[in-house]
């Protein structure tokens, strides 16, 4: 089972769930840190990092004695990551998606494979479990394709040796967001129950609904704001599977790097009953 | 005299400038003796979701106009234009196109050494890595 932890905006509690969710989850699970613009979760788990690789994407490099300036390539790309700019022919290497496209297009040749670095994937083991990250090299601007690399990385893992799945997603809406809740089995949309709180979590309700994958709601600081987020949910028919109460101790074990569920044995039991509810409900409406 | 590629509104010496280089409706592409223009849509730029200011320095290049005159113009189509010899003159706004080519030819608008916006938003964050340029040089 894979189980996306994620939220409209980031500052939600988000990466301390997923740890928590980890730390108490029964059986073997992998804790996987897809948000790779700003990765955090091995600061809560310190796995040891035992292996390391570099992610790449195929950029076009050009030949100009081989270039007619035909202009072909610059009408494909939709992206503008090259163009002939007058008899000048350009290359935005950063804003490239990788297709190919103008490299199998190119009448004369000109152009070949080139790469763009665009971060690494590591793995290893804390003592919750086997760990995998993606981080994305400074100044680069696309997260999914270093986010599938991640993901193949994890798929050599569970088909090594199955496990539960808990995956950190990157804040937001965006595409990234899309492409880390997509292939999980059970989505859960961690918000806090204040006025930004509702609106982004409502942004990430409506993203991710067409997928049709089970969502369940974990209100953080619960106790602060206003009742907007219960009422959504009700009249959504969300189920808030968890609220962890607003309280100062757990805000500064959070800014200290502790794990909440390991914190306390209340938060221990919140944590606990948590995993068990994403279990029943992930598994009731994966075999529906 | 270089033809003069000026942001606008509408197809028409009295339409307003439109600041935004990459985002703008059209181009009037004036030649500043005779005032004569031909207008080049810019609309299929206006709606990319990245690289709109290279597509519409693409379309200026491609039409042989020499100056842009026009209000924000991002690096990366600054890069384009300033490859393809094309001069830039930027920060013009709230004018007509009639009164920005007056004002250029009265030697009242500075050409610029750099771009004055930086990449909006979307995958622009990306870095400010210079362009994998060749050419033949100009
Ligand atoms: S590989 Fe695709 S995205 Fe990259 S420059 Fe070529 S056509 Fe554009
Ligand atoms: S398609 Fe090939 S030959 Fe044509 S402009 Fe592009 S690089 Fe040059």
């Amino acid at each position: 089972m894979k189980v996306t932890v994620a939220s409209g905006k980031g500052g939600t509690g988000k990466t301390t769930v997923s740890a928590s969710l980890i730390s108490v989850w029964p059986g073997p699970a992998v804790a996987v840190d897809l948000d790779v613009e700003e990765p955090n979760l091995h600061l809560f788990l310190h796995p040891e990092i035992s292996g390391q690789r570099n992610a790449f994407m195929e950029i076009p490099k050009a030949d100009e004695s081989l270039c007619s300036r035909c202009g072909q390539c610059s009408d494909l790309c939709q992206f503008k990551a090259i163009s002939l700019m007058g008899e000048v022919l350009m290359l935005f290497p950063e804003m490239c998606h990788g297709c190919g496209g103008c490299i199998s297009i190119c009448p004369e040749g000109a152009l070949s494979a080139d790469v763009r670095l665009l971060g690494d994937v590591s793995w290893g083991h804390s003592e919750k479990g086997d760990f995998i990250m993606g981080r994305l090299r400074i100044g680069e601007a696309m997260s999914p394709p270093l986010m599938r690399a991640v993901k193949a990385r994890l798929e050599d893992r569970i088909t090594a040796s199955p496990a539960d799945v808990i995956i950190d997603a990157p804040p937001g809406v965006s595409c990234p967001a899309v492409n880390a809740v997509m292939d999980s089995d059970m989505i859960l949309l961690v918000t806090e129950p204040t006025p930004f709180g509702v609106y982004d979590m409502k942004l990430a309700h409506q993203a991710f609904a067409p997928m049709k994958k089970p969502m369940g709601v974990v209100v953080n600081r619960a106790g602060m704001g206003n009742s907007e987020i219960y009422d959504y949910c009700k009249a959504e028919n969300l189920e808030i599977l968890a609220e962890i109460p607003y309280d100062r101790r757990i805000a500064e074990d959070y800014a200290n790097g502790c794990i909440i569920a390991d914190t306390s044995e209340p938060m221990r039991q919140l944590f606990t009953g948590l995993a068990e509810k994403i279990r029943q409900k992930a598994g009731r409406e994966v075999s529906r | 005299m270089d033809k003069i590629a000026v942001s606008c509104e509408e197809p028409s010496l009295n339409s307003r400038i439109d600041p935004r280089f990459g985002r703008a409706p059209g181009f009037l592409i004036v030649d500043p003796e005779t005032m004569a223009f031909t207008f080049i849509d810019n609309g299929a730029s206006q709606v990319m979701a990245q690289g709109a200011g290279i597509q519409a320095a693409e379309n200026i290049a491609r039409s042989g106009a020499k100056i842009v005159l026009t209000g924000y113009v991002g690096p990366k189509a600054f890069r384009g234009l300033s490859a393809a010899g094309i001069k830039i003159g930027q920060d013009l706004e709230n004018m007509t196109v009639r009164q920005a080519i007056e004002k250029f030819k009265a030697g009242d608008v500075t050409l610029a050494e750099a771009p004055n916006r930086m990449s909006h938003g979307g995958m622009g964050q990306g870095g400010m890595k210079g362009p994998g340029r060749m050419g033949r040089g100009k």
